[in-house]
């Protein structure tokens, strides 16, 4: 899930309309583009191109970027280059078009951006994307970036493949009413100790059950053990690129305390992004939530006016930090203008531009000064009780580790391998049997 | 052929001077006559060459490979996607889905269309409005016809259960239940379908003579005694129609079940697939996995099963079609 989620954030499931027609168009793209890739993949070097010649650009994204302000200013700086932006709503069927583009071997924007849950997919791609290490401009040097969002998108042999954009650190959100009906601390000072790990917070769950008559503790399974298993030095998938997720102990670990969790009540049962679970926040139907940057406007929007003040923020995360969602651009080598589409890319991702992306869209940037911009410092937020969260992620993201080895298909096991088990288990299955379920699931997604 | 083929040396031994060649304008006009029907009905050839043939067959060729999409070089696997499916448990867990699915919503939409077409036969005030009522729901969006659906079959906050808890019954989840969601499917499958049959069902009905009604009523058979001997049995081709493309239709399910899963967007149809149609799993196959080698054997395999049925259908439809014609004939 953690790919799909800032995608379907806005609108659930306006995405599936396209599906028919995607599906329509994949096949017959896919027909034509493999044998348009057997033809040869010509790769002219980048030309040292004329600096008045008139240049075409496209820039292909996904939800917000809040790039709109931004394109015109970049063509008034280089009145030769006309940029295209293509948006599309939804992250998930903009993947899949990836995928089928990627193949295809053309129609793929000159500067096409990327989620980071759908990374897994392309890093063993290499070969279709530039190295913006080499023929990007030298100011995006990997000083810019937190070393763990610029590590994330460097593959196996040392190609940069994206340029951050923006991150989803991971806080912890909760219901200070509820703390406070079950005798819990409720400031955002005193709960830290209740989230300094995942022990201390699945104990602090049983206890809020039993003292809330039953009320839930937590959304959703999958959400945590994501976020636990994202702090684990190996994923599901080893170094190797082989599934290594029947013989990871802390894997097996954190399935443990969270299907322990479960059986103890301490699951909403609501799966996350689905209208239930909209309803859920209205209705108060669980205290925490684990919590990046940009569930706070889910949270305002889905638990609404009538809730205002009552969720709350704080800057603790059980085992540290961690994240989830963000972006990176990158120049597929189908793009003609390589150099000019990564001088655009650079620009964009540049702290000066992604502080006006955030202060248009929100999107938390990724760059180091950007973290200590005056401007995201002093941000606050009225809905939790004008917490200066601008500040408070800042300090989450410095809290996050280096970035775990995502071997292809690590995204696809979390969304169709681990979260359905979990789900499963949810609704009824023992903790062994969901065990079962994801390991199988898995083992046929990296066959 | 024959006498020209023979006269035609005689003829050019005999003089060459005598027989005049033939002129362009002559040959041009003998092609036209021959070549011109195959260019007429070329156009639907060349289309369906592109668009269905092609495909086809290639899907059949990519079948043999272990192909994922994006890679360089697909290795030449033979018959293994194959083998691999035909062990594949998911495979055989959707497929029986699909059926159940199938089921559970032909076989009521059915006989609800029926009875329905016999209703709006009766004399109602403003039949037309009635008539045109019942179609609404098909041209209603089936993407907005899924999430409402999907919304009233919430396990927890959902309409349906709702109304369940109220008079007393235990709320079911519609989601993590095989069975009850196979049913929220069907019953999303034949809000959309049952009028439209209905209205097909309809016209066959108005299509049967007065005179044989009014035989059987001066015979003395009433009016359900009627519908079962007169109507239904001279309904049975357009019974049989209906049945067929609902088969077609209903194999083929994918909307229904990919908007009812909860997690959006997913194609997993529930947890632990419980929902999960063949033609959901061949996309999720194909654009989640990349996987497109077994992803067109999965393809083809529905294709065969779909021909299959369809030649059941057709041994069926040609015996019991043939009865009623007998008994019209009679007449």
């Amino acid at each position: 899930m953690r790919a799909l989620i800032p995608v379907n954030k806005v609108v659930g499931h306006v995405r599936t309309i396209r599906n028919g027609l995607v599906l329509a168009l994949g096949i017959t793209m896919t027909a034509l583009g493999a044998s348009a890739c057997s033809g040869g993949g010509e790769q002219q070097p980048p030309a040292a191109a004329n600096p008045n010649e008139h240049v075409d650009l496209t820039l292909a994204t996904f939800t917000e970027f809040g790039y709109e302000a931004l394109i015109p200013e970049y063509e008034r700086l280089h009145p030769n280059i006309k940029i295209t932006h293509r948006k599309t709503g939804q992250g998930g069927p903009y993947h899949e078009e990836l995928v089928t583009k990627l193949a295809a071997g053309s129609g793929l924007a000159d500067v096409t951006a990327l989620e980071e849950g759908h990374l897994s997919d392309f890093m063993d791609k290499g070969s279709k994307f530039n190295d913006l290490s080499k023929i990007g401009p030298a100011d995006a040097s990997p000083d810019r970036w937190l070393s763990w969002k610029y590590d994330a998108a460097k593959t196996k042999d040392g190609k940069l493949i994206g340029y951050g954009t923006d991150i989803g650190p991971l806080a912890m959100c909760y219901r200070k009413d509820m703390f406070k009906a079950a005798g819990l601390p409720d400031d955002p000072e005193a709960v830290k100790p209740l989230f300094a790990t995942w022990d201390s917070y699945f104990a602090a769950g049983a206890d809020f059950v039993k003292k809330s008559n039953g009320k839930a503790w937590f959304d959703s399974a999958s959400q945590n053990f994501n976020a636990m298993v994202n702090q684990l030095p190996e994923g599901y998938i080893g170094s190797d690129d082989k599934l290594a997720v029947e013989n990871n102990q802390g894997i097996k670990d954190a399935w443990a305390k969270v299907t322990d969790a479960v059986t103890k009540g301490e699951s909403a049962k609501l799966t996350a992004f689905s209208n239930e679970w909209n309803t859920g926040f209205k209705q108060g139907a669980f205290a925490t939530k684990v919590c990046p940057a940009w569930m706070l406007g889910v949270i305002k929007e889905q638990a609404g006016p009538e809730n205002a003040g009552k969720w709350a923020v704080t800057a603790a995360f059980p085992g540290g930090g961690g994240n989830w969602g963000g972006s990176y651009l990158t120049v597929p080598t189908q793009s003609k203008h390589p150099k000019e589409a990564a001088e655009l890319a650079a620009w964009l991702t540049a702290p000066e531009q992604q502080i006006k992306a955030f202060q248009a869209k929100g999107t938390f940037p990724s760059q180091v000064k950007a973290l200590s911009d005056p401007a995201l410092l002093s941000y606050t937020n009225d809905y939790f009780g004008d917490t200066k969260v601008g500040a408070l992620f800042a300090e989450q993201a410095k809290k996050v580790q280096k970035p775990q080895y995502k071997g292809p298909g690590d995204g696809q096991i979390q969304e169709n391998a681990s979260s359905p088990a979990l789900q499963a288990v949810e609704q009824g299955k023992s903790a062994a049997d969901g065990w079962n379920q994801m390991v199988e699931a898995a083992k046929k997604i990296t066959r | 052929m024959t006498v020209l083929d023979k006269v035609a040396p005689e003829g050019s031994k005999a003089g060459e001077r005598t027989s005049p060649r033939p002129t362009f304008r002559h040959r041009l006009s003998r092609w036209d006559v021959k070549v011109s029907p195959y260019l007429y009905i070329a156009p639907f050839f060349i289309l369906f060459g592109i668009v269905g043939l092609f495909p086809l067959l290639y899907t059949a060729y990519v079948s043999l490979f272990k192909w994922e999409a994006g890679s360089d070089d697909p290795d030449f696997i033979g018959l293994d996607n194959f083998k691999e499916l035909f062990a594949d448990a998911q495979f055989w867990k959707a497929l029986t889905n699909t059926v159940s699915i199938f089921l559970l919503s032909s076989v009521p939409q059915l006989i609800i269309a029926v009875l329905l077409a016999a209703l709006l036969g009766a004399r109602l005030r403003g039949a037309t409005g009635w008539r045109v009522g019942i179609l609404l729901p098909y041209a209603a969006s089936l993407v907005a016809i899924g999430i409402i659906f999907a919304n009233l079959f919430g396990p927890k906050y959902g309409l349906i259960n709702g109304v369940l808890q109220t008079i007393g019954l235990d709320p079911v989840d519609w989601q993590a239940n095989r069975f009850g969601s196979h049913v929220a499917i069907a019953i999303m499958v034949n809000w959309r379908w049952t009028g439209y049959n209905a209205l097909i069902v309809l016209a066959a009905m108005q299509a049967i003579p007065k005179e044989l009604h009014e035989a059987a009523l001066i015979d003395g058979a009433g009016t359900w005694r009627r519908f079962w001997n007169v109507t239904l049995p001279l309904l049975r081709p357009t019974l049989i129609f209906i049945t067929i493309t609902s088969t077609i239709g209903g194999l083929q399910i994918f909307t229904e079940p990919k908007l009812f899963d909860a997690m959006p967007g997913s194609n997993n149809g529930g947890s632990t697939n419980q929902f999960q149609t063949v033609t959901l799993y061949l996309y999720q196959t194909a654009f989640q996995n990349a996987d497109l080698g077994y992803a067109s054997a999965i393809a083809w395999v529905l294709f065969l099963i779909i021909v299959l049925i369809a030649l059941a259908n057709f041994f069926i439809t040609s015996r019991i079609a043939s009865a009623p014609a007998v008994k019209v004939k009679k007449k």
